[in-house]
């Protein structure tokens, strides 16, 4: 049995009580927002908010550790290629140079460096959030709420029906690929990679044929109790607004606005200590 | 009284066949009635079926002449989702028609697409999970749960919208002895208290019989062969000309020389009854000559003190031993998730014990990868699809032999020779996807035998199959075993299969191994039953009845069985 990498856990704190459109609008919003605003104090803020809420949510490292260094990878990389292609952006921006160290075109700048801190805190700050967001949330309900913010309902039943069959799927290619190994494709970590693919290949044609058997078979069955039949549906795991909910997009409202403010005060996006 | 379902002079052609599937068919079903539909594969049974639900032609496309009237709709004229509303359709695998997340969603389904307010609904599916048993399990996964349970749901999730039709497509298809025997007596108990018209199309004769039914269509051809009570059924000669399966204690009569015209209380084992039925039983026995033992040979697999258990799952194996031995045609039956599968993957090496020996002629298992245990051990899947990756036939047969290496001369020579044990060599160049299952299914056992295996694992060879495919696929394992010398092991839960041909049978229980012995020997162990979630088959409560040992007499019945088979 292959543990499930990564997806809905199902327990029992107040971040899994709230609407699954609550929490995408919440998401979405406070997403944004930190993304528009480059005032450190209002993202550092953000941050210790959002990963306060990591620890409410009660997700255990195991289950994030995969994604978390994917994406913490691919952020270093990226603020090394921001400094690599304009080292003195930072300077640009805030329209003074505190020099380090260097000459030439690497010149590392305090206003460079601030710069990137707050590149780092953007990818910092939505990072708990969507995963958040991801294992909180029921895929039917997920489901609903997208159908909620009118996406068509029958788009928001196909994403639940892939999340949904996604062990199912893996559960196939297991067992097809250790029939097909033991027929004498060696498909373990001895064969060679092009030897591995050519066999995962393999493994595909069984796998799509008995897919679309499967297929053929469940939507009849959808069929045969009237999906699509109606514009509207309604959803058992439906969620009408509770208090916690207006209180939750209360909240983003207010953080919104904050940052909203912080543009006047500003004079813009950017916080200058400088 | 306008009928529940009418056939008009109904004639029905597939698009994608040449001829059509069903003949003129004419059938009046009235309200309330309890109708069983059999038949072999092929006959045009489940066509009758989507005919009466509306995925013909609503979804599925052909040449429909005639006309088919369900609860005074004219099913042609009509819309897949307004016959829905009168007629509930329960699909043979639960498995894979389950669209929700949890069974409760599942149940709830249909009312999420008639807009229903979440409230009601919550309170509609409390009800139908109460009434179906199922409250416990309303948060769980569907495919979590045990047959008994998926099928349950399927049910409930129909039983919803509180239709007056039911219709079960081989309800008992995916089902342990035990479950099915449940199954039908829900189905009937539902019948009864509802009062709804039930239809179930379903090839296992005996086991529907099992609760009363009012009336049996035979279909067969495409046509309606016959249109009877169970008891004018069992009377005729109807079972043995469409090549169905007689309930085997009707065999047993039979081949006691009793002439089905003098027997009474035909439709029920425990009432069925002749004149001088015990005497001329007891005298037939006796007649028999005992069954030949047949020499246990040297030991070929032996598995010694083998722990397993899947992490964070229960512990299915502890100091588990057992020996297969060569020449050994033994059955692996048990309950469902009772490890049967599992064993069968470790000996394959797809997962490893945790502590234990597997020895296979002497040499250790566990220094041999999946594939060189392959070379002596083959495994057919249950589904042939997931086994099958070429387009053409005898490339397929021939891929295990091309990765090992082997010529091109042996490679034909072992490919044909394969393909003509198996019964597929006209087919040779034939695309897989134009062969039926069960041709599907012998060109995966030639797949392997081209590896010359020693031993054959077989999870369930027969499932969903009639008498006489599932007769034609046994008698060719046997003549594997027999001929070729081939140790086989079938998982299975047909008791028919395990009395018939397994020479051995081996039952576990979820404390490892509770029985092994003769298959006949196992179905007289009431505790055995149980445990293994079997079911007793009606030759043991006859021979009970009249006082004979069950073992020998169901050995003996068995025996004259075999030779009368299609």
């Amino acid at each position: 049995m292959t543990e499930q990498l990564f997806g809905y856990d199902d327990q029992d704190t107040w971040l899994h009580h709230l609407g699954g459109a609550t929490k995408l609008l919440a998401f979405l919003g406070l997403s944004l927002i930190a993304m528009a605003s480059y005032d450190t104090r209002f993202i550092a803020a953000i941050v210790v908010l959002s990963l306060f809420l990591f620890k409410q949510a009660h997700i255990a490292w195991r289950q994030v550790r995969l994604v978390v260094k994917v994406i913490v990878t691919f952020s270093l990389l990226n603020l090394v290629t921001v400094y690599l292609f304009a080292p003195e952006y930072g300077v640009q921006l805030y329209g003074s140079r505190h020099l380090l160290f260097g000459q030439g075109y690497f010149t590392l700048t305090q206003e460079q460096l601030f710069y990137e801190a707050n590149l780092a805190l953007k990818y910092i700050v939505t990072v708990p959030l969507a995963l958040i967001f991801l294992i909180t949330t029921n895929p039917s309900e997920f489901a609903a709420s997208l159908n909620k913010l009118h996406l068509s309902y029958r788009v928001s039943y196909a994403v639940a029906l892939a999340l949904r069959y996604i062990p199912d799927i893996q559960t196939a290619y297991h067992q097809i690929s250790l029939a097909q190994q033991a027929r004498g494709w060696e498909l373990s970590a001895k064969a060679k990679l092009s030897a591995r693919f050519k066999g995962a290949l393999q493994i595909l044609l069984p796998l799509i044929f008995s897919s679309l058997a499967r297929i053929d078979t469940i939507s009849q069955a959808m069929e045969l109790r009237r999906f699509g039949r109606n514009p509207r549906r309604s959803w058992y795991r439906d969620h009408p607004f509770a208090k916690a909910d207006w209180l939750t997009l209360g909240g983003v409202a207010v953080i919104i606005g904050i940052g909203l403010w912080l543009f006047h005060q500003n004079g813009g996006r950017f916080y200058n200590p400088f | 009284m306008t009928p529940a379902i009418k056939f008009d002079h109904v004639t029905f052609q597939y698009d994608s066949q040449a001829e059509p599937t069903l003949y003129d068919i004419n059938l009046t079903i009235t309200p309330g009635e309890k109708l069983l539909i059999v038949g072999p594969s092929g006959s045009g049974k489940s066509t009758l079926g989507n005919l009466i639900n509306g995925l013909i032609p609503h979804a599925l496309r052909g040449q429909l002449t005639g006309r088919v009237t369900v609860a005074g709709q004219d099913v042609a004229a009509s819309s897949l989702a307004a016959l829905s509303r009168h007629v509930g359709t329960v699909l043979q695998d639960p498995d894979s028609q389950f669209v929700g997340l949890t069974t409760a969603e599942d149940i709830a389904f249909a009312l999420e697409n008639d807009a229903i307010a979440p409230a009601r609904m919550r309170q509609q599916v409390a009800h139908w999970a109460a009434t179906l048993n199922l409250s416990q399990q309303l948060e769980l996964s569907p495919q979590a749960l045990s047959g008994g349970q998926k099928q349950r749901t399927a049910m409930a999730g129909v039983l919803i919208d509180e239709g007056e039709i039911l219709l079960f497509d081989e309800p008992l298809a995916a089902l342990d002895p035990a479950t099915g025997k449940r199954a039908i007596a829900l189905i009937d108990a539902l019948h009864r208290q509802f009062n709804m018209t039930v239809v179930i199309i379903e090839h296992r004769l005996e086991d529907v019989l099992t609760q009363p039914v009012d009336r049996v269509i035979v279909m067969d051809g495409g046509r309606i062969q016959a249109d009877l009570t169970p008891e004018a059924l069992l009377q005729s000669d109807w079972l043995r000309r469409v090549g169905l399966r007689a309930p085997l204690y009707l065999e047993a009569l039979t081949a006691a020389g009793i002439e089905r015209a003098t027997i009474t209380n035909i439709a029920d084992a425990a009432t069925v009854s002749a004149p001088q039925l015990k005497t001329r039983l007891t005298n037939w026995l006796g007649a028999q000559a005992p069954p030949v033992a047949r020499a246990t040979q040297a030991p070929l697999l032996t598995i010694q003190d083998l722990t397993f258990g899947y992490p964070r799952g229960r512990q299915l194996f502890a100091h588990f031993d057992l020996t297969i031995n060569r020449g050994d045609m033994l059955a692996l039956v048990g309950a469902n998730g009772v490890g049967k599968s599992t064993l069968s993957q470790l000996i394959t090496g797809f997962v490893a014990p945790k502590s234990g020996q597997l020895r296979f002629n002497g040499q250790d298992l566990a220094a041999l990868s999946v594939k060189e245990r392959a070379d002596h051990i083959g495994y057919i899947m249950q589904d042939p699809n997931q086994m099958l990756s070429k387009l053409q036939l005898s490339d397929e047969v021939a891929l295990g032999l091309t990765l090992r290496h082997a010529d091109a001369a042996t490679i034909q020579a072992k490919v044909a020779q394969a393909l003509q044990i198996c019964g597929l060599y006209p087919f040779r160049n034939w695309p897989i996807s134009a062969l039926s299952f069960g041709q599907k299914k012998r060109a995966t056992i030639a797949s392997i035998l081209t590896l010359d295996p020693e031993l054959l694992i077989l999870d369930e060879p027969t499932a969903g199959q009639d008498w006489r495919h599932y007769t034609a696929m046994m008698r060719f394992l046997e003549t594997l075993n027999q001929q070729h010398g081939i140790t086989m092991l079938l998982i299975t839960h047909d008791m028919h299969l395990m009395l018939e041909y397994a020479t051995r049978t081996v039952v576990l229980g979820s404390q490892g191994l509770l029985l092994d012995a003769p298959p006949a020997t196992v179905l007289s162990q009431p505790d055995i039953i149980a445990a293994a979630s079997l079911a007793e088959t009606s030759l043991y409560a006859l021979a009970q009845r009249v006082g004979l040992d069950p073992q020998q007499f169901t050995a003996a019945v068995i025996a004259n069985e075999r030779q009368a088979a299609p």
